[in-house]
């Protein structure tokens, strides 16, 4: 007895319990993302999907399907699109999120109530997409509010709904709107992170206010500006729910505002599992690239 | 002993794990039934075998229309057995949604517990052959049990819509949707010097005609029609040839073709006012302030939309003519433009929309299928209540003859027009032999394309190549004719 009772308190070992309790993470992430996301692959090389109810396939067709979207649809259209959406809602983003962070962190302003604000500017994150975007659409639908007050001060009524700069400006300032305060908060913390005395020794030295940001504040936040932008790049590719329900899933004028994951959406009338599997593929091959891109940035900044 | 505790301590975690999860997919089954079926939740566990019908009848639909039928002209009549709860579920057409979640539950049908089997379900015109084609539904005369006698004084029509290509009828209806167009009486007045439906129909007749009203309009400071879209239907339902030919090749007709070019005119003249079916300046275009001159428009258009949209304050919530016909009266009479409208035939015959109902494979419940088939869709007397009761134009041909020959028969929406009238000549002129599956994305799908090339967005080349990419899209197994 008293050899084992000590062979057991030499065991103990409490690591255990830690694999125990991820065995559930395991499970649901198995079951939920890793299955179909092994399956989408798998699918992406077959002809598969319904027409009315009837199942066509799945008959194996090699990379038929990455042919068909990458050198026969209009993904390159689509492309463009996102990018250009995702462009005019991120410049101004960036820049108006610098400026309130430095603004916010700034020693010298000391601007009073900078919580209060914080937790305004942030809040149009709390509001799902969708329905931000419904929203949107009654406001400046052709007979929605904004137009009314543009007809009451004496202006033409612009049909925003059916002009391609409408309709890309509204998606953009929707996404501006949702994320700039998540980015600004994410600069504050870059900002405050700054060790004062290099500022200091700026001021020290002459340098105005400008020079200190440009030449001390901008390279010290580079790795988090990197990051931001590159999530941001991820979260443009995967632009969905605010284009699909303001333009109703057509895309706008001649799909001038269909992005790559409303015209994935497209495939999945017909339950093309195929189709929508090669463009998912392509999709998570470039979202990987820039991910490591991001890695690689986080890491590197760790070992200097 | 301990490692055997420990092993035991691992399976049960992983035991629990995985019922957790599986839990997640079989709540639907355990959970559901109770909650929807109070009544009988306690022999859900140990269901009779002696009892063969099912004590829950599913009927799966998109809106509360047939609801409301069926809730006053059939459970309120006490036809409905004492011992079977009817189970709506409601799934909206937007998006495709209402197809979806029907075509995952028929395909779940035979493995779904007989309190969750689909006995009963409705369908569109516009995509009623890819479920009639199919084999969910069941066909009425053989495995339902209808008779030919029962369906003898149905429009003809509304049979041939859900015929399958081996002849068996999959559906019946209780409606026939003949289009007309509704006019407002007070801009035909000033247009036309009068709003005597006669005279109004002479001078619509054809489309040269109904063209030159939309120029006198025009002057008058008036749109003929609201949107690209209004006049679709009247094109759309007299193509020479179906969507797709039997080489699955979609085929764009002369007749949409001619569509096209007279809403490109319209638009470009300025005699519509550029809106698309069901937006709010469609919607707002019916109302009090609109100036449109008329909308093309069928049975249920007429009675529920239109005269929704014509009224300044909208319906208290939940008032529809059947629920409470003198509060119905109350708030609609003297209410915006009530009473302003009229129809006529129009320049072309047409109809648009209708709902059918189709017994599901697998059903058990049949018996009481039957009888709901029965009662809603060829009892010629609940018919004719229907009509009188909603102003609703029901699919018997002797009950909506003998209202058009009644001269005390008026809508007061319509300004005392008895429509019946009109809407029973329509109806026999209706020829529904160029439907196809593909009616439905092909349709919609069109309508999107082209409003670009209305406002002048883009050609006519890229718009009609863009509706090919779509329509290839949304069915992969069509072909582009080159």
């Amino acid at each position: 007895m008293k050899s084992i009772s000590k062979k057991k308190n030499k065991s103990i070992s409490y690591s255990k319990w830690g694999y125990i309790f991820l065995i559930p993470f395991f499970t649901i992430y198995i079951l939920f993302s890793f299955i179909p996301l092994v399956s989408t692959f798998y699918y992406s090389f077959f002809e598969n999907y319904m027409t009315g109810l009837t199942q066509i396939g799945p008959n194996f067709v090699g990379l038929e399907n990455y042919k068909t979207i990458l050198f026969e649809s209009d993904l390159p259209k689509f492309a463009l699109n996102t990018f250009i959406i995702w462009i005019l809602g991120f410049i101004p983003q960036i820049i108006i999120s610098l400026t309130i962070a430095i603004w916010f962190t700034s020693a010298r302003l000391k601007l009073k109530f900078t919580g209060f604000f914080k937790t305004v500017i942030y809040m149009p994150n709390l509001i799902m997409a969708a329905a931000f975007s419904m929203l949107f659409w009654a406001l400046f639908s052709d007979i929605g509010p904004v137009n009314n007050l543009l007809v009451a001060l004496g202006y033409e009524p612009f049909s925003f709904m059916q002009s391609i700069s409408g309709n890309r400006g509204l998606i953009a300032l929707m996404n501006f709107l949702m994320w700039f305060g998540n980015t600004t908060i994410l600069l504050m913390a870059a900002v405050m992170g700054i060790d004062n005395s290099i500022l200091e020794a700026a001021q020290i030295d002459g340098a105005n206010a400008w020079k200190t940001f440009w030449y001390v504040t901008i390279p010290s936040i580079k790795p988090i500006l990197v990051y931001v932008f590159l999530t941001s790049l991820i979260g443009g590719i995967q632009m969905f729910d605010v284009p699909q329900i303001l333009t109703n899933g057509a895309g706008g004028p001649n799909r001038t505002s269909m992005t790559m994951i409303m015209y994935l959406n497209r495939h999945l009338f017909s339950k093309n599992y195929g189709l929508a599997g090669a463009l998912s593929v392509i999709l998570l091959i470039v979202t990987a690239i820039l991910s490591f891109i991001v890695y690689r940035n986080l890491t590197e900044r760790e070992e200097k | 002993m301990n490692k055997f505790k420990r092993i035991i301590a691992l399976m049960l975690v992983m035991i629990m794990g995985v019922t957790f999860v599986a839990c997640g997919n079989d709540t639907k089954d355990v959970a559901t039934p109770p909650v929807s079926d109070q009544k009988d939740a306690g022999d859900i566990s140990q269901s009779e075998p002696e009892d063969k019908a099912g004590k829950v009848l599913n009927i799966w639909g998109w809106n509360n229309e047939f609801q409301g039928l069926y809730e006053t002209y059939f459970e309120d009549a006490g036809l409905l057995p004492n011992d079977i709860e009817v189970k709506f579920t409601i799934v909206p057409n937007d998006d495709n949604a209402y197809q979806n979640a029907l075509d995952e539950a028929l395909l779940n049908q035979e493995t779904a517990s007989d309190d969750d089997k689909i006995d009963l379900f409705l369908i569109e015109a516009d995509y009623a052959l890819k479920y009639v084609e199919s084999d969910y539904t069941l066909d009425i005369m053989k495995d339902v049990g209808l008779t030919d006698a029962d369906i003898a004084g149905q429009y003809k029509y509304t049979q041939e819509i859900v015929t399958d290509s081996k002849g068996a009828i999959k559906g019946t209806s209780w409606q026939a949707t003949p289009g007309l167009f509704a006019y407002r009486r007070s801009i035909a007045k000033d247009v036309l010097g009068t709003d005597d439906p006669v005279k109004v129909q002479e001078a619509l007749s054809t489309w040269d005609k109904f063209y030159d009203v939309a120029k006198m309009s025009s002057t008058k400071g008036y749109k003929m029609l609201s949107g690209y879209d209004d006049s679709y239907r009247t094109f759309s339902n007299n193509v020479s040839s179906p969507w797709v030919d039997s080489n699955s090749t979609i085929v764009l007709d002369d007749n949409t073709v001619k569509w096209i070019e007279q809403s490109k005119e319209f638009t470009d003249k300025g005699y519509n006012n550029k809106s698309s079916l069901w937006d709010d300046q469609w919607a707002a275009d019916q109302g009090p302030g609109g100036k449109v001159f008329g909308f093309f428009y069928s049975t249920w258009g007429i009675n529920f939309t239109l005269l929704g949209n014509a009224l300044e304050t909208p319906l208290p919530d939940g008032i529809t003519a059947t629920s409470d016909p003198d509060v119905f009266k109350e708030a609609t009479e003297g209410n915006g433009i009530f009473g302003d409208y009229g129809v006529v035939e129009g320049p072309q015959n047409y109809y648009w929309g209708g709902s059918w109902l189709c017994g599901a494979t697998g059903s058990d419940n049949l018996e009481l299928v039957q009888e709901i088939m029965r009662t809603m869709t060829c009892d010629a007397d609940t018919l004719i209540t229907i009509t009188k009761d909603t102003q609703d134009f029901t699919n018997n041909i002797e009950a909506m003859d003998s209202l058009a020959a009644d001269d005390n028969f008026a809508s007061a929406f319509l300004g005392g027009q008895n429509h019946i009238k009109l809407f029973a000549e329509s109806a026999k002129g209706i020829d529904m032999s160029n439907i196809s599956p593909y009616d439905q994305g092909l349709n919609e799908e069109i309508q999107t394309a082209f409003r670009d090339y209305f406002n002048g967005t883009v050609d006519y080349d890229t718009a009609l190549n863009n509706f090919y990419t779509a329509a290839l899209e949304k069915y992969p197994n069509l072909k582009v004719s080159n």
